[in-house]
């Protein structure tokens, strides 16, 4: 079972980047801001969405398992971890492992950087940053048992397909409640977008 | 209490806040747990953001040496931690190198500006307004306000124009902001603000949502949309453009600009027809029904659907959802009131709310969302040209003695009400005012017609202005006042739900700064009336200001700072120290009228001031963006924001034949201007959007119309006709002007030239990216 993890709800998110602001003022990556939002049918709808780790847990973090120099390190509470300052050769190899695009590269200190689901706030029992000041809830931190009761009714995702391979994450995603698909497709072709065919 | 329960009222249930925050707690600024305090050295000052009229809870982080450097969220119950971009990074603006630190001065526009002493600046300044008024008349100095600045400062603004001044010539930029809604309130109800708390959304069966981007304009209110809906309530937008908010209603009226009062008037038009009126309650609570009732009469569905360009059965939808709700809330904001007939059409939206029995309940009644943070609690105290303090009449004899006695001056020394904003630009402009103060405030881009302002305020003999950064108002004035920031002074707020919260102060101005208190006080004295304005800091002013609006509808005397920091907040009228506040009217059914009714007021839809053409046969209509505030004085110099939304670009429907990016002159019979263009659906095709927080060559405001509404004076910026033109090349955005000696702020640069729009906010992109 999930315990306190981020459940993101795309339906809700209003597009406003305070998460991203957020992330930058968090101390542990101060100035730099790890989430990005993603504009899902622009031109069409005003939809967006953000992009936080997954902290994927199977298999468990592609970008720790391809990290040659082990500066990934994944916690026992399932946390992956930004990679180590001193360990990390900035190779990009977790960026091209990462299915979900989330590791970034700072090319000229040759640093990895993704977000560390606020571990310094986190382990003192706040919420990550992002998910503290988002103001419609499309980032909540919790557990599922406590969506559910703010929600009533709220399906989430916690599993995502790309082509063969299915990757279970630590973070979960909010899916329509009366379409809930198990595994939600993450790197398939997109052919449909509400009704309308955009391959 | 379950999260679905109906009856649950915020302050929320402890155990339904964020999870995660609990250890977090407001306990007298510092965590519960001390965890930051211990670990840099740090104090948490718990204060409030200065933007918008949310007015959410933030503490601001100060360091061993005293200086703000960080934010870190509160658990306020207006907000209950969360925060907007502006609100993140708005305390970047307080030590911000842009920050002026000493007085400006020129002798005329033609020089350079040079950093002069106070006492040099104060003199010139003294000694202009006594050769202006001796030469012209009192009335020939002018005061403009701003609804930016603490009450205290606001009162502060109406006593000195009237005691210090003697001129009849004060107003606000809060003209621009929510007197429409103001002037409706009265009219209805006999009282000036939102009926109910924000957290009766919660209760509500139903929401409706009227010209208002919610979800850029107030972004953290959106947490009460969410909580109504997680409840099962059902919302509608009544918005020109599908906003991010409207893009999930459950029903979204994608009106024409300028039509609100005819889709007003025919959805009561349904509820009538279709018996849905709360017959008992009009009977016992309402004046006015019978003519209300025969003038929506002619407003059948069908006429109101051609006129506003939507489907009738549209109409018919919104009233049997509204109407037949057991609790409905309606909400609006500059969407309705920036029309030359925003009275009208936020009486028509009242009009509703009463007929079907939606008031003073909880879950149900009606507000107006402040876009300035201090817009309702800047015109409570006598900034506004035609109110005293206590929300008093300027033009009431008995008013006008309670003050004349609180104040210590002669009756006959009063001056009588003066003119808006707008109008004072036109008098500007005729020479009948040829000096002003402006203190907060940026007309060279908030105002519309800027061509008539410029010409305005350029035909101006003197001008001072007082702000923190230099403003483009302000680098065109001859002397300019360097005042603190929110965060170096106290004060109280008053929000959109008419709680006054109150700021503190986090950390020392700047040396050559001085509070806007101690400029107004200082100016006072050097004119003689020294002994009306001893105050030492805001709690002074804020003493006084109580004694000034008790009894009165407005009433503050109950609330004192001390009670503030307690409560997190209180709402007037707050007429003792024992009175808990007044979060919802109208609970008793009687209203501030004398006779306890609501005065119902028949509405007549009237076409926009600036006609359809065929040469200007589009609407132009122009809002917001989540990451700029107002003018963008403050938010401009800031890298994240700048980097967020660095430029404004025009929202154009596809039908129009542009691509993503392509330059487009958007023309008005005022000028024209050419913006990158976003092609997007999310707009309709008679329709265009600029966002209007940027300067000439890149400011909306320069093709608005300067038309007012004739009750409350607000401009019409929310329609006017336009054509657009494919363009050759786009209008650069230009930095925000810098005191001589000062670098711009590097990160204010980023992307300022890109002429691509920006995919935020809301991912308005088109679907093909060149
Ligand atoms: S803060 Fe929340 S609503 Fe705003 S962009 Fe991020 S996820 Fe979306
Ligand atoms: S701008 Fe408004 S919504 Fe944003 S943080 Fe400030 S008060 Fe809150």
């Amino acid at each position: 079972m999930m315990g306190r993890t981020i459940f993101i709800d795309p339906g809700r998110c209003i597009g406003c980047q305070a998460c991203v602001s957020a992330c930058r003022e968090c101390d542990s990556h101060r100035g730099k801001s790890m989430i990005h939002l993603d504009y899902p049918d622009e031109g069409h709808s005003v939809a967006s969405l953000p992009t936080v780790c997954m902290h994927c847990e199977d298999p468990v973090a592609p970008c720790a398992e391809v990290c040659p120099a082990d500066a990934i390190l994944v916690t026992a509470d399932g946390v992956v971890q930004q990679a180590d300052t001193t360990r990390c050769i900035g190779c990009a190899n977790c960026v091209n492992a990462c299915p979900f695009g989330v590791p970034k590269i700072d090319l000229q200190a040759k640093l990895q950087m993704k977000c560390n689901l606020c571990y310094d706030r986190t382990a003192y029992g706040l919420a990550p940053m992002c998910a503290t000041v988002c103001p419609t809830g499309a980032l909540f931190y919790g557990t599922l048992e406590e969506l559910q009761a703010e929600r009533p009714g709220v399906q989430v995702a916690d599993s995502f397909t790309f082509g063969s391979t299915t990757v279970s994450t630590g973070v979960a995603m909010v899916v329509p409640a009366d379409k809930v698909q198990w595994p939600v497709p993450g790197g398939l072709p997109v052919v449909e977008i509400n009704g309308r065919d955009v391959r | 209490m379950t999260a679905t329960d109906p009856n649950r009222a915020l302050p929320l249930d402890p155990s339904l806040a964020p999870p995660g925050t609990r250890n977090f707690r407001d306990a007298g600024g510092i965590p519960a747990d001390r965890w930051h305090a211990d670990q840099n050295g740090e104090t948490l000052v718990p204060t409030h953001c200065c933007f918008c009229g949310v007015q959410c809870g933030m503490y601001l982080r100060v360091d061993r040496g005293g200086k703000v450097f960080g934010v870190e969220p509160r658990n306020h119950d207006i907000n209950r931690m969360r925060l907007c971009p502006k609100g993140i990074n708005a305390y970047q603006q307080v030590n911000h190198p842009d920050r002026l630190t000493a007085p400006l001065m020129r002798r005329n526009r033609d020089e350079e500006f040079r950093e002069v002493s106070w006492d040099e600046a104060l003199d010139h300044t003294v000694a202009e307004i006594r050769r202006i008024q001796g030469e012209y008349g009192n009335d020939a100095f002018g005061l403009l306000g701003g609804a930016s600045l603490y009450s205290e400062k606001t009162y502060l603004v109406g006593k000195f124009a009237r005691v210090a001044l003697k001129s009849r010539h004060v107003d606000y930029n809060g003209r621009l902001c929510m007197v429409s809604a103001a002037g409706a309130n009265k009219l209805a109800f006999g009282i000036d603000r939102a009926g109910n708390p924000f957290s009766d959304i919660l209760l509500t069966d139903c929401l409706l949502i009227a010209g208002s981007n919610v979800g850029e304009c107030f972004p953290v209110m959106t947490q009460y949309l969410w909580g109504a809906r997680d409840r099962g309530a059902t919302l509608i937008v009544v918005d020109p453009r599908e906003t991010a908010i409207a893009r999930t209603a459950d029903i979204h009226v994608a009106l024409k600009p300028g039509t609100d009062s005819a889709f007003f008037n025919a959805v009561l038009h349904v509820v009538v027809a279709e018996g849905l009126t709360d017959e008992a309650y009009l009977a016992a609570h309402a004046a006015g029904w019978e003519e209300v009732k025969a003038t929506v009469a002619a407003y059948p569905p069908a006429r109101s659907a051609e006129i506003c360009g939507v489907p009738a059965e549209q109409i018919v939808q919104v009233a049997r959802m509204f109407a037949g709700a057991d609790r409905a809330m309606a909400w609006h904001a500059r969407g309705v009131e920036h029309h030359s007939q925003g009275v009208e059409n936020c009486l028509s939206i009242i009009n509703l709310c009463v007929a079907a029995g939606h008031i003073g309940r909880p879950g149900a009644g009606y507000g107006t969302i402040t876009g300035q943070g201090n817009g309702q609690g800047g015109r409570e105290h006598g900034q506004k040209s035609d109110l005293l303090p206590g929300g008093r009449s300027i033009t009431n004899p008995e008013h006008r003695r309670q003050i004349c006695e609180i104040w210590g001056i002669d009756e006959a020394e009063l001056p009588p009400a003066g003119t808006s904003m707008m109008e004072m630009v036109w008098q500007m402009q005729r020479k009948e005012i040829r000096g002003l103060v402006g203190i907060c405030n940026n007309p060279f881009v908030s105002l519309p017609n800027y061509a008539t302002v410029k010409d305005g305020y350029d035909t101006l003999e003197f001008h001072a202005q007082f702000d923190f950064f230099l403003s483009e108002t302000a680098a065109n004035a001859h002397v300019v006042f360097p005042v603190t920031v929110w965060a170096e002074d106290e004060g109280v707020m008053a929000n959109a739900e008419a709680r006054v919260v109150k700021h503190n102060k986090a950390q020392e101005p700047p040396a050559g700064v001085r509070t806007d208190t101690w400029v107004i006080c200082e100016l006072a004295r050097r004119l003689g009336a020294g002994d009306k304005f001893a105050f030492p800091d805001s709690r002074s002013v804020f003493e006084e200001l109580r004694i000034a609006s008790a009894g009165t509808v407005n009433d503050y005397y109950g609330i004192t700072y001390e009670r503030l920091e307690e409560t997190g907040g209180i709402a007037w009228p707050c007429p003792s120290t024992e009175h808990p506040g007044t979060p919802r009217l109208f609970e008793n059914g009687r209203t501030y009228h004398p006779d306890g009714k609501i005065h119902m007021q028949v509405v007549e839809w009237h076409p926009p001031m600036d006609p359809y053409s065929e040469e200007f046969p589009l609407s132009l209509t122009t809002g917001r963006t989540v990451a700029h505030f107002l003018s963008g004085n403050q938010t401009r110099r800031l890298g994240a924001l700048v980097e967020q939304t660095p430029r404004p670009w025009v929202e154009v429907h596809p039908s129009h034949g542009f691509r993503n990016g392509d330059p487009v002159r958007v023309v008005t019979r005022r000028g024209s201007e050419v913006f990158p263009a976003l092609v997007t659906e999310a707009i309709r095709p008679d329709t265009v959007f600029v966002p209007y927080h940027w300067p000439v060559p890149t400011a909306a405001n320069a093709l608005t119309i300067d038309a007012l509404d004739p009750r409350s004076k607000i401009p019409e910026y929310k329609v006017c006709a336009a054509r657009i033109e494919a363009a050759e090349r786009i209008d650069e955005v230009p930095a925000p002007p810098t005191a001589p000696g000062h670098q711009a702020y590097p990160e204010t640069q980023v992307s300022r030239t890109d002429p691509l729009p920006p995919t935020s906010p809301q991912g308005r992109g088109t679907a093909e990216r060149s």
